[in-house]
């Protein structure tokens, strides 16, 4: 299946995830629910690095939300899964620079840019646009009066 | 004739005094401003509904063109508002809506769909048509799990992690699914959310935790897996006071995304009379602004919302219908198909009566959670300015759970049980910090902290060096993985164990979805997999049989064993009272006797009265009282009858005088005279926990001046209106047993009195 497949999830029958569709999940690291024990912890087998969601788990999760009628929340689980191979420390600058008079408009559109180009994340990008948009109307980018 | 408005007087009146005493009158209250938006609701500066949609945009809205939007308003038509379910929802009366709400025969589902087209003063308006209890029948339909939960606060006014630690492990214990923290000294967060985690787990594997602080922080502390959800990442109703606290709605849909980019649960946060307490609600209602809230949160793809005025609850607690509001904005968010986590979470009011009343807006429909949170510790060790509900009112509430038959969630520990969850949470505390080298953790500690309160029974920590370790997590990058390493070294595998499955939730991302929670067996519980199905009577939520027994335990419910073994247990130091049958109790000769007419149990199986007077000292009393007027007494038991007045209307057949005092074990006592009809008497003390020895001594006295035909003036007795409540079940269990002890058809007995 590719990463952008519907797995034909039923929310009745497949939710929770990590109790009937166990098969479906796995780390960024390869890993199996069942792999990540307490004893495989203690091994080192199993590091900060495995205890994270992949973007596939993040897209079966919006599977879900987009059936039970929830397409915003279906859409943020898809901006997120855009995210997961962005740095924590990169993912709080954008989010810092998204701040009422942080950014220019042209920073706010190369962060765009960024998140498009390097992480593939076009969802996000687009939400940064938009933003940079809606702030140069409202006077909301760095420099604008008060 | 003067009139009321004539009379002036320096002196007040007496009634006034005492209500202006009174603790609801130290609550502040205003007069409404709409023109500052000091008003809850139906503010005429509020606008008019409307939508207008062209090609799939929506280019008017509330009377506002595309080009005049703020930027709530254009994030709000364009990621809240579903257009295609607008033409429809907008075309329906307020009223309609509403009765949809209300109607049970009406699923939720075709609320949410009428209700994702609608426009925010559409919503407004359609609240506006609701009382309280309607809004309450709504709640109960709309919230989106169907079982109701609830969240605590674990806090130290000294930032003390250890405190914190034991009363999460006790409150996760108590049920709580979601535990809370904050600090006073910011940089004290790494430890103190450490400490929420350790006892959270320890309490209950699966319990979730946050610690609230600035959005960049918290977010840090999540992804390294220290937290386990986060909550208090504000929305504002307008576009200056969202720029004041630093966000834009774009930059908080960011934000939400990289939440669930690493699995981890989050919330919004949001109130009533954040934006007027702000100074900037551009003359709009507080409800209207808190609606723009919700449906940003709905546009942003969050799951949930914190609502309920939250930190703001004094600005629209002081208004006219400010509460109902309150109850308003979290029916908004149900409306909206979010998690509410309806506030009940800061000192609200100094009356306990308004503080309840509040309380059971959500307490009584139930909602995802009733409170957000609820105070663990005591109400000074909040840091989130105390709650509404605190550790001390534990009992409290466990009573009305009881007595409605509503769960809230909780329940009643004993002794033992807080003293090993806190001492273990203690020990697991203790072990991380020794194995992290961190500053220890003593023995003396643990042992103030398992049995304490609250922060001012535990020593000081030495604060700088704490903070020094706080630092030291930072640098070192101490993460989730290496705390679970420490507990399992610490010899507390368990504790590890339940951590980890909180970080495993991550892969998996189940917390993702609307109102997630870990169950009690581990698995999670959403509005996926528990959907809200109320549809009238016998439908939706019901406690389980398992879970109303559990509801049912208090502290100091009676058992119906009580009183059994009461003889025995008559301690040694004390008179005793035999009483031996002698024959048939016969109708009297003497003029000058008075009959003192026992109950079928008294002196058998009891031996004390209600409050613990001795059935010796008792008839002590009586027999002295008699014999002061020189009067001439006689003992009886009725055995036939428990009844109180025919065991005194018996005794009085057959007193010489006529007169006779009946008495039950409990200790109720009457004067009786022959010729009265039975339900008559002379004298009656029906309060039995009033009825003290020396009472018992006139009531003899009494007795005796009536059998000697003079017209006493009656024993004084006190009237205390708390008895009732305080004696009255217990009342009703002894009088049961007094009526098991009852022998149909067997005549009364004389008695011969020895008091050693």
């Amino acid at each position: 299946m590719m990463d952008n497949e519907s797995a034909g999830l039923d929310p009745g029958r497949d939710f929770p995830l990590a109790t009937h569709r166990s098969e479906l999940i796995q780390t960024p690291t390869g890993k199996r629910l069942e792999e990540l024990t307490l004893d495989a912890v203690l091994k080192g087998d199993v590091t900060a690095e495995d205890l994270r969601i992949t973007p596939r788990t993040l897209r079966l999760q919006a599977e879900i939300a987009d059936a039970v009628r929830r397409p915003q929340l279906a859409e943020n689980m898809r901006r997120a899964a855009e995210l997961t191979t962005v740095p924590d420390e990169r993912i709080l600058e954008i989010y810092n620079a998204l701040r009422p008079r942080a950014s220019t408009k042209q920073q706010l559109l190369e962060i765009a840019d960024e998140l498009e180009d390097r992480y593939g994340a076009t969802a996000n990008a687009a939400l940064v646009r938009e933003a940079a948009e809606v702030y140069e109307r409202r006077s909301c980018l760095a420099g604008a009066a008060q | 004739m003067a009139t009321v408005s004539d009379v002036k007087t320096t002196r007040r009146s007496r009634r006034t005094e005492i209500l202006e005493a009174r603790p609801v009158n130290r609550d502040g209250f205003v007069e409404e401003w709409p023109e500052v938006g000091l008003i809850a609701m139906e503010s005429p500066h509020d606008p008019k509904p409307s939508i207008r949609v062209e090609d799939g945009t929506i280019v008017e809205m509330d009377g506002k063109e595309r080009a005049e939007f703020d930027f709530i308003d254009q994030f709000i038509a364009d990621h809240a508002i579903d257009v295609v379910a607008a033409e429809r929802a907008m075309s329906m009366s307020s009223g309609e809506i509403a009765r949809m709400i209300v109607d049970p025969s009406v699923s939720r589902d075709e609320v949410v769909a009428v209700a994702r087209g609608l426009t925010p003063e559409k919503l407004l308006t359609v609240l506006e048509t609701m009382n309280v209890v309607e809004m309450m029948m709504g709640m109960q339909k709309m919230r989106a799990r169907r079982t109701p939960s609830n969240q605590a606060h674990s806090t130290s006014v000294r930032d003390n992690p250890l405190q914190v630690a034991v009363d999460a492990a006790e409150a996760a214990v108590r049920g709580f699914d979601e535990l809370e923290t904050t600090i006073g000294v910011v940089r004290y967060a790494p430890l103190v959310a450490l400490g929420l985690q350790v006892g959270g787990q320890t309490g209950r594997g699966g319990v979730l935790t946050q610690c609230a602080l600035e959005e960049a922080t918290e977010l840090r502390l999540g992804m390294r897996g220290l937290t386990g959800y986060a909550e208090t990442i504000s929305v504002y109703g307008t576009e200056r006071v969202f720029m004041d606290g630093d966000d834009t709605p774009w930059s908080k849909a960011f934000l939400a995304s990289a939440y669930a980019s690493r699995g981890i649960k989050m919330r919004f946060t949001s109130g009533t009379g954040s934006e007027v307490q702000m100074g900037n609600a551009e003359g709009k209602s507080m409800l209207y602004l808190e609606v723009r809230c919700v449906m940003v949160t709905k546009g942003a793809g969050v799951q949930g919302l914190q609502n309920g005025s939250i930190s703001c609850i004094g600005v629209p607690g002081a208004v006219p219908s400010g509460i109902r509001a309150v109850l308003a904005e979290n029916l908004a968010a149900s409306l909206m198909d979010l998690e509410c986590a309806s506030g009940n979470d800061q000192t609200f009011s100094h009356s306990d009566t308004r503080r309840t009343a509040r309380l059971l807006m959500q307490f009584l429909p139930g909602t995802d959670f009733i409170c957000s949170g609820y105070s663990s510790v005591p109400n000074y060790d909040n840091m989130f300015a105390g709650s509404n509900v605190d550790a001390e009112d534990y009992d409290d509430w466990n009573v009305l759970q009881r007595d409605l038959k509503v769960d809230g969630g909780l329940k009643h520990l004993s002794d033992d049980e807080i003293l090993a969850t806190r001492n273990k949470a203690a020990r697991a505390l203790q072990a991380v910090f020794a194995h992290f080298g961190f500053p220890e953790i003593t023995d003396e500690e643990v042992e103030a902290v398992t049995y304490g309160h609250g922060s001012e029974d535990l020593p000081r920590r030495a604060v700088v060096e704490d903070l020094k370790a706080a630092q030291e997590m930072e640098e070192r990058g101490i993460t989730g993985v290496d705390v679970v390493k420490a507990l399992e070294a610490g010899g507390f595998g368990d504790v590890a164990e339940n951590y980890l499955s909180v970080l495993r939730q991550r892969v998996a991302g189940d917390l993702l979805q609307t109102s997630a929670i870990i169950g009690k067996d581990g698995k999670t519980l959403s509005a996926v997999n528990d959907p809200n199905d109320y549809a009238g009577p016998a439908t939706g939520y019901r406690p389980s049989d398992g879970r109303w027994q559990e509801m049912k335990r208090l502290r100091s419910a009676m058992s119906r064993a009580v009183g059994e073994g009461d003889v025995a247990a008559a301690r040694g130091a004390e008179r005793t009272l035999k009483l031996t049958e002698i024959g048939p109790a016969e109708r009297g000769t003497r003029v000058d006797e008075v009959v003192l007419a026992l109950s079928p149990a008294f002196g058998l199986t009891f031996s004390r009265t209600i409050v613990d007077v001795p059935h010796a000292d008792l008839v002590r009393e009586l027999l002295a009282g008699i014999e002061e007027e020189g009067v001439a007494a006689r003992v009886i038991r009725v055995r036939d009858s428990s009844d109180l007045a025919i065991i005194a209307h018996t005794g009085a057949k057959l007193s010489g005088s006529g007169i006779s005092v009946g008495i039950q074990s409990r200790g109720t006592t009457m004067i009786h005279q022959r010729d009265l009809a039975q339900l008559s008497n002379l004298e009656l003390f029906p309060q039995s926990p009033l009825l003290d020895l020396e009472t018992f001594r006139r009531i003899g006295r009494n007795a005796a001046r009536y059998a000697k035909g003079d017209a006493p003036e009656p024993v004084p007795v006190r009237n205390d209106f708390m008895a009732r409540p305080r004696f009255q079940a217990r009342a009703a269990v002894l009088h049961i047993k007094e009526t098991e002890s009852v022998e149909p058809g067997k005549p009364p007995v004389e008695l011969e009195v020895a008091i050693g």
